[in-house]
């Protein structure tokens, strides 16, 4: 039976059929469906959020250590966050199966960068998926797990928006069970002290020629032969899609279809030396051009996003793919003067806006002040008609930043944060504030949810207070208010008095985010 | 209220039908386009047809643009994104919403939209205006979702008035359409799989 899912759905539902016990992840776009999804569906797997991207991959190891299949998902930018981990677990290897499942957003759709993940694949060294649709999404997850049983190390599924977040039908097979218990056979295996971390490396490295082998086999890397050899294409992922758009009746060249990383060597070298130009689609960075350049010293031309065939920045489609291609593109149809931009805003009557509000008629009085702020909803008062912050750079970034800016001289510095940005990221920051007495003013705007991604359990629903004391910021420095309109007044009198408090100080804005709010009501 | 709907582009034989239909659904974060987007797409996969369906999810739910690629078709589909003038329908919650994906629509393609404007941007243009752009595209269908959603009985239902309204260019027959009805409310009781029966058929009725 067919079913319609999402990819991202569709990988949830692969891992599930293909024995997994643990989804570990952080919401983050286009990610966040994997994990809920499983939430749904999933009976008798772990799937609770975790605090950020870290400590889930740290969490899938453990799971890892005592030989179960677990998944851990984020968006591209939360690779960054669990980087040490993944990294390392790299080298220690794996005893149940981990998939690292990362979502890239080329195009920027929901995220502060483009970054292409499967960087993070060939830099810990490890095997990389890249499905084309849905089904491959469902097969690659089903098999990931196994692969990387069978491996020995972490295997990496590689994502994008458009395709995370698209639907088609997919065909499960049949489920799997769970594994059992068992520890580690390799002995010392997760200990990474230097001496056993050497042999750890070695052993990775012994192993590189093993992944090529397997995507030289691997079904999802196929040779697809055509009569016309001028042009040879490498479409990695979902650029096949566009590519084959172009051509319903089939491609006149031949393709080199790419699911599976590390390159296949022996099928790129078929292609380039049959071929009399190579043509390279790939969603993200140009990392399999710079490769194939590489491959060839004859001066053979590799086209792609370099010499600017593709654009460098931003997602393909299938008119970008058709203009690379010499075919009739339709560029010149123009959206009517008439349409006005229409960019996402705070919801009305959003707890945000009226802490905005109040924070901007006290930062009138002091026009040398800043206001750094953070990923997530309230990132939107950027724009007007608040335009009240400064900056946002990283999860939990506003409140470092602005310690930084005040050990330089700034005064006031405020920082506004999110309530789970504060807990993914924020805690750490405020601890070195609280070391040194730093005189930052942080408003975690608390709206008892993580809002941005559609509403996930946040980390510390009811606990900041205690997170901020046990810290060490000063209990009578840690002011909690209700932003109503009603409490304005209240509001821009505690924001005044706390920015002169010469030390650290937090103010918590706490109203339920409307979005929950009603689809509580709705239940 | 609306203009007239005009001949239908698509034949349909009762046991196997060939069509190949792209549709881009468009309106303002929350207006609700997944629902007539999952509506069809149960029609699709009732009848094993092939479906591919891009969304929006994220920051631009928050009151901004939103959009949804809708492929429908008796044989396999690649990208899950229309190409350029690659759409034979724009099913639109939003008038202004309608011409922002005009770039996508085929020279012969059909708007399909609710005459109901959105304003939550201090710029929002004339709406007079809007309706003149629209016109100006030959095939087009303005309805006031709103007012027959009341008719129907419930103001929530203003996207099943507009999918009726766009019946005749979808290229499914009605009855599958009337089942992925039933299928998506089937949950929710006979009271609201009728309502929203009623609100599909109010436009033809």
């Amino acid at each position: 039976m067919k079913i319609l899912l999402l990819a991202d759905e569709a990988i949830a539902q692969g891992a599930l059929d293909g024995g997994l016990s643990a989804v570990y992840a952080y919401p983050g776009t286009p990610s966040t469906e994997i994990t809920e999804y499983i939430q749904k569906v999933g009976t008798g797997i772990h799937s609770r959020w975790s605090t950020n991207e870290k400590t889930a991959m740290e969490e899938a190891v453990g799971m890892s250590f005592v030989g179960k299949r677990s998944m851990v998902c984020m968006k591209h930018v939360g690779m960054n966050v669990a980087a040490d981990a993944f990294m390392n677990m790299a080298v220690t290897g794996v005893n149940g199966g981990i998939l690292v499942v990362a979502a890239d957003d080329p195009s920027m759709h929901s995220s502060q960068n483009e970054q292409d993940s499967r960087y993070y694949g060939k830099f810990a060294l490890i095997p990389v998926l890249e499905p084309s649709n849905q089904q491959e999404a469902y097969d690659m997850a089903y098999e990931g797990l196994e692969l990387s049983e069978k491996l020995g190390r972490p295997v990496m599924l590689r994502i994008t928006t458009r395709l995370a977040h698209s639907r088609s039908s997919i065909t499960r097979r049949e489920p799997k069970p769970q594994n059992a218990l068992k520890f580690p056979s390799i002995e010392r295996q997760f200990i990474l002290l230097p001496a056993n971390a050497k042999k750890r490396y070695a052993d990775l490295l012994a192993s590189q020629a093993l992944y090529k082998e397997s995507s030289e086999n691997s079904a999802y890397n196929q040779y697809i032969d055509a009569d016309n050899k001028k042009l040879g294409i490498i479409a990695c992922g979902i650029s096949y899609n566009y590519l084959m758009e172009n051509y319903p009746e089939g491609c006149p060249y031949p393709i080199l279809k790419i699911g599976q990383y590390p390159l296949p060597p022996k099928q790129v070298f078929k292609l380039l030396e049959e071929c009399e130009e190579i043509l390279v689609l790939e969603e993200g960075y140009p990392l399999i051009e710079e490769l194939v350049k590489g491959y060839t010293s004859k001066g053979l031309k590799i086209h792609g996003r370099l010499d600017g065939t593709l654009n460098r920045q931003g997602e393909l489609n299938p008119d970008l793919v058709a203009k690379a291609l010499g075919l009739k593109t339709e560029f010149n149809t123009t959206i009517p003067e008439i349409v006005k931009m229409r960019p996402p805003a705070l919801c009305m009557g959003c707890g945000h806006r009226d802490m905005y509000e109040a924070l901007n008629a006290v930062m009138e009085e002091y026009p040398n002040g800043k206001v750094f702020s953070d990923i997530g909803c309230y990132t939107l008062g950027a724009l007007p008609p608040f335009k009240a912050i400064d900056s946002c750079l990283d999860m939990g970034a506003s409140i470092t930043m602005a310690k930084g800016a005040a050990d330089g001289g700034l005064f006031p510095s405020v920082s506004v944060i999110g309530d789970s940005t504060f807990t993914h990221s924020g805690m750490t920051g405020l601890l070195d504030a609280v070391n040194e007495n730093t005189n930052i003013t942080v408003i975690i705007s608390d709206n008892e949810t993580t809002a941005m991604t559609g509403g996930q359990d946040s980390a510390g629903t009811g606990k900041l207070e205690a997170i901020c004391a046990g810290l060490g910021v000063k209990p009578e420095h840690i002011r909690v208010l209700v932003p109503l309109k009603k409490n304005f007044e209240e509001m821009k009198q505690v924001i005044r008095e706390e920015i002169e408090y010469n030390g650290v100080s937090v103010i918590i804005p706490r109203r339920e985010c409307l979005q929950t709010l009603k689809r509580k009501k709705k239940q | 209220m609306a203009s007239k709907a005009r001949k239908a582009p698509y034949k349909f034989s009762r046991k196997r039908i060939n069509m190949n239909t792209n549709i881009i659904l468009s309106g303002v974060g929350g207006q609700g386009i997944l629902s007539i987007a999952a509506v069809i797409g149960k029609a699709a996969l009732n009848n094993d047809l092939y479906i591919k369906q891009s969304e929006v999810h994220g920051m631009s739910q928050r009151g901004g643009d939103v959009q949804s690629n809708l492929r429908i078709s008796d044989s396999p589909i690649y990208s899950d994104l229309i190409p350029l003038k690659g759409a034979d329908l724009i099913l639109s919650l939003e008038p202004m919403e309608a011409l922002r994906y005009l770039p996508f629509l085929k020279e012969d393609g059909w708007i399909v939209t609710s005459s109901v404007n959105f304003v939550n941007i201090p710029d929002y243009p004339n709406a007079e205006e809007i309706i003149n752009e629209i016109k100006k595209h030959k095939n087009h269908v303005l309805i006031d979702v709103e007012a027959l959603a009341k008719q129907a009985g419930s103001l929530r239902t203003a996207n099943m008035v507009l999918l009726g309204a766009a019946l005749p260019y979808l290229g499914l027959p009605k009855e599958y359409i009337e089942q992925g009805v039933k299928d998506l409310f089937a949950s929710k009781g006979e009271d609201i799989v009728n309502l929203n029966l009623k609100a599909l058929n109010i436009v033809r009725s």
